[in-house]
């Protein structure tokens, strides 16, 4: 087939068949709940064939593990698509795994829950993989709609829809100004393919510099949006606490993932000429979300808003990749957001069984974990301590790499803010680890076990979260060649 | 030391690290077994410490470190090269003689944490994954790593005092770590910044000791590095963390504190400071040489004024720690010798100072120096002790601290006069804090209400024996020490003799 200036165009739907099986996943199972009544259907099937879904679409993505091909100019299937397509199965086969009794009690309409989920994630690989802007903006949709839904879905919880408002408007907002932007980026460079952008953005553009930085400055405050980063940040408390936990851990996995997924792709691609133009702004953005992310989270009593800022904060770090962006920061970028995801699911996973156990959210709930669940105490606090980068855990290793690569790119002043920073956010993790260790649980308490599936998520992620830190070498090499596939060598 | 004794450093590490493991798959209510298993890890890691000691002799062929064994972790990938990050062990004179000093204070603060009652597991798990750390931090010639197990030091700090500590547990340990913490973002920097300059894409400390640094580099971050180890190191001002800390942590943790992980900061200013960046070191020198004098003089004068034994001990060590940073700071290789030998006598005595406290604190649950009176009659062996480790801290001869206090004296005098006049002159206020504190609490009319205490157990006889021993080898025949050490040093370019 041949596009309208009669460019011969690939149209191998095969390379599109992780998202395929996802979307069909997403019927199958809006379709078994549907019947359930009909069809003889317990809840239990729901997840299952969610995860099989999951599992089919992380086999169909390794089948393109070492190639570089692209659908239609539109989407390109390479190591960088491959590596999001391959986390964002992991994330979401984890968290059904881990969540499914939480989603069973506490979220109305589990099928379409889980169908959303499937989506989002659908949505989110395509946004690591979009070769063009109109592809990329109809990704992030398919990701934002889903999760504006989601977070809604908390059953007998009236900050759930409040959350859901609060996201749902904002988010519009953002929406609008990333496209308005990506306008005004199309009206600069003519045409909304990553390679021809990246071409015109390379000439002469003392002309049209004005309409070039106000689209950056739109994008960059859209996308600012959706990773949550300082100043866009306010819905992201509101959101974490309102939505249901396993919504919650997914926009702080998932969804932070694919929005830099995006800002890779972008800056490392069309948007690279103009560098000079937005590495400022990134600066500051990185800067702020380092500094406030963990200091707004050093007042929280809730966990998950503590957990939210301290997303934030995560967020600010990584922006900090971005600033002197090449090879070597995107490898550091892709390796921290690996152990991220890991570190932040494991924690996330723990909470979730906590809840299910007891209801309860704020911090001092925690008191005398250690005594009454000793096991899950134990993933909670490596999992903290990962978050805060403390060693012989992924996060100390993942940070260590990422700091060091953008020293390399000479921007050792944002590493000492992000040093301070962290240091910072060593004390609100050991808040929630003080309650844990210190403290005695009230009289009634008595000794508790997970359940099977929980005792096998929360296991997984802290087996992760400590091999990894011992032996990174895996997820960095899966990282740099990642980021490799971003800057061919020409 | 052949490559082969490298193993021997990995056990080092792997010792601990494999009994904490083996702890945490022990039931809790095993009392034996943990007992069982904690005393034969102590001793094989004493053992192992001592033969390192042992068979390191330096040698002019070979590099820096000997024992070198090295595994690749990770290299040619983003932004490491070859050689990037590597599992690689070796020691020289310095760490040799401080990871004796581990392995002697390790034994006995085994022995007296057997009589805690409280959770018994938990405490060795965390207590030895701290001592894996300071190992690590001896032997490991790899940046990376080398930090890793630094932090891995840190880290347990927390728990150890907020759980089983005493007197205001919670404040002293989150000040403590916060401000070690506050001290780590400096080493971090630092770090980056010099693998970056060196461009070289590895942490191995070799290539970067041996590797071409800009005299601006090496004056820039040289004091980012004394800072950040000078908080471990309780280097004044930077100390507030440590007298609290030492205060409320329990014995076994204040034995390793003062008596090892102090010597991590100081050794960190060595390895990572003078060795790495020698110019910035010289440039720096006299800075070091006025801080640690003030420190010295400060510690002393505020040990004068505490009436808490464990705070007293807290402001002494500042005190101490003053004496190892002007012996660096001298600058010269006599100076420097007695830096690292004061670093081993204070570790040892203070390590006894901490045990035989902790053994009178838990009957008395008190350690106000003006309480006691006459407690020679009621503890004769417990007061011996006492008696030896003061002596020893003041400088006697014949005891560690004497022959450690006189190489910094003389490379103070050689380097700065009146800074050797000031370091006499506050070994005079250590004399008067220590003996007005024997006269007072040991000596004249017994207190009657002290005559229910009991002499100090068995195991915390047998564990001052073992300090004792040590301190008194080190005060009568310093020549194994000073062969090791003083060769290591005067390879560091612009060391003076």
């Amino acid at each position: 087939m041949t596009d309208i200036l009669g460019n011969d165009l690939n149209m191998q739907y095969s390379l599109l068949l992780p998202e395929i099986l996802l979307g069909v996943t997403a019927f199958l199972v809006v379709f078994a709940d549907l019947f359930s009544k009909e069809l003889k259907i317990g809840y239990r099937l729901l997840p299952l064939i969610t995860v099989a879904g999951l599992v089919a679409a992380l086999a169909a993505s390794l089948i393109w593990a070492d190639t570089t091909s692209d659908f239609a100019m539109l989407v390109t299937v390479d190591s960088f698509t491959t590596f999001f397509r391959v986390l964002f199965c992991i994330v979401a086969i984890v968290l059904v795994i881990g969540a499914h009794e939480y989603i069973e009690a506490h979220v109305n309409h589990p099928g379409e829950f889980f169908a959303l989920l499937l989506l989002s994630t659908a949505g989110a690989s395509f946004m690591a993989g979009a070769q063009d802007l109109l592809t990329a903006y109809l990704a992030v949709e398919v990701l934002s709609f889903s999760l504006y839904i989601a977070v809604s879905l908390g059953r007998n919880d009236p900050r759930s829809g409040e959350a859901a408002l609060k996201y749902v408007l904002l988010g519009g907002v953002a929406s609008a100004f990333l496209l308005y932007g990506l306008s005004f980026i199309y009206g600069v460079a003519g045409s909304t393919q990553y390679a021809d952008i990246s071409a015109a953005l390379g000439g002469d553009l003392s002309d049209v510099r004005g309409s070039l930085v106000l689209g950056l400055v739109l994008i960059v405050a859209g996308l600012g949006f959706k990773a949550s980063a300082v100043p866009f940040h306010m819905w992201t408390p509101d959101a974490y606490e309102g939505a249901p936990i396993p919504v919650t851990a997914y926009l702080s996995a998932t969804s932070k993932a694919a929005t830099f997924a995006l800002l890779l792709r972008w800056f490392s691609g069309p948007l690279l000429p103009a560098i000079d133009e937005w590495q400022w702004m990134i600066a500051v953005l990185a800067t702020a979300t380092m500094v406030l992310g963990n200091l707004v989270a050093l007042q929280q009593r809730n966990i998950k808003r503590l957990l939210a800022y301290s997303s934030i904060a995560q967020v600010g770090f990584m922006l900090m990749a971005l600033v002197g962006i090449s090879q070597i920061t995107a490898g550091g970028l892709l390796a921290h957001l690996g152990g991220y995801l890991i570190t932040n699911l494991a924690v996330f996973v723990a909470v979730i069984h906590f809840y299910n156990r007891t209801g309860k959210e704020e911090i001092t709930d925690f008191k005398g974990l250690a005594q009454t669940n000793p096991y899950l105490a134990l993933v909670m606090t490596a999992g903290l301590f990962s978050l805060a980068g403390m060693p012989l855990l992924v996060g100390f290793f993942t940070k260590f790499i990422l700091f060091q690569t953008v020293v390399e790119a000479d921007f050792l002043w944002l590493v000492v803010v992000a040093v301070v920073a962290s240091t910072v956010s060593l004390y609100y993790y050991l808040q929630v680890i003080k309650q844990m260790y210190l403290y005695q649980p009230d009289g009634d308490a008595t000794r508790w076990r997970l359940t099977p599936t929980g005792y096998l998520s929360t296991g997984a992620l802290l087996a992760a979260v400590v091999v990894l830190g011992l032996w990174g070498t895996p997820l960095y090499e899966v990282a740099d060649k990642a980021a490799a596939a971003l800057f061919p060598v020409a | 030391m052949t490559a082969n004794d490298g193993y021997v450093l990995l056990a080092l590490m792997a010792v601990p690290l494999g009994t904490a493991l083996l702890l945490m798959l022990t039931p809790s209510g095993e009392r034996s077994a943990i007992v069982g298993l904690t005393a034969l890890s102590s001793f094989a890691m004493f053992v192992m410490a001592l033969y390192v000691f042992v068979r390191y002799q330096f040698s002019d062929d070979g590099g820096i470190f000997q024992g070198v064994l090295a595994w690749t972790w990770m290299e040619n990938v983003g932004v490491l090269g070859e050689k990037g990050i590597q599992l690689k062990v070796g020691v020289d004179g310095i760490g040799a003689s401080l990871v004796l000093l581990t392995g002697i204070v390790v034994v006995p603060a085994t022995w007296v944490s057997w009589k805690i009652q409280d959770r018994l597991k938990d405490f060795f798990i965390l207590l030895y994954i701290l001592v894996a750390g300071v190992f690590g931090v001896f032997v490991l010639t790899d940046l990376f790593f080398w930090f890793l197990f630094y932090e891995v030091a840190l880290l347990p700090m927390y728990l150890l005092i907020a759980v089983w500590g005493s007197t205001r547990k919670e404040y002293g340990a989150m000040k403590l770590m916060m401000m070690l913490m506050a001290g780590s973002i400096f080493i971090f920097t630092a770090i980056f910044a010099l693998f970056s300059h060196v461009g070289a894409g590895t942490f191995d400390m070799e290539t970067l000791i041996t590797a071409q640094k800009s005299e601006s580099f090496q004056k820039t971050f040289f004091p980012l590095v004394v800072i950040g180890c000078g908080v471990l190191g309780a280097m004044f001002p930077l100390h507030s963390w440590s007298p609290d800390g030492h205060a409320s942590a329990p014995t076994a943790v204040s034995m390793l504190h003062a008596g090892v992980l102090m010597k991590v900061g100081a050794f960190g200013v060595l390895r990572l400071g003078f060795q790495m960046m020698p110019q910035g070191g010289e440039y720096w020198a006299p800075a070091l040489v006025v801080v640690g004098i003030v420190a010295a003089m400060y510690g002393a004068i505020s040990a004068l004024r505490q009436t808490d034994m464990k705070l007293l001990m807290g402001f002494s060590s500042v005190s101490h720690m003053g004496y190892v940073f002007i012996g660096l700071g001298t600058f010269n290789s006599i100076g420097w010798t007695g830096a690292v030998l004061q670093m081993t006598a204070h570790g040892l005595m203070t390590a006894l100072f901490f045990l035989l406290i902790g053994g009178m604190y838990d009957q008395s649950h008190n350690r106000d120096i003006p309480n006691f009176s006459g407690m020679a009659k009621q503890m004769p062996i417990w007061t011996t002790f006492f008696v030896l480790a003061s002596l020893a801290s003041l400088g006697l001869p014949g005891l560690s601290g004497f022959i450690a206090e006189v190489h910094i004296f003389i490379g103070a005098f050689r380097a700065y006069p009146v800074v050797g006049g000031l370091a006499v002159l506050t070994a005079a206020i250590t004399a008067t804090y220590l003996l007005r504190m024997l006269a007072q609490a040991f000596f004249g009319e017994m207190n009657p209400r002290w005559t229910g205490l009991h002499e100090i157990t068995v195991m915390e006889r047998a564990g001052a024996t073992v300090l004792a021993v040590a301190i008194l080898a080190l005060g009568l025949w310093p020549s194994p020490w000073i062969d090791r050490i003083t060769p290591s040093i005067i390879h560091i370019p612009g060391v003076t003799l």
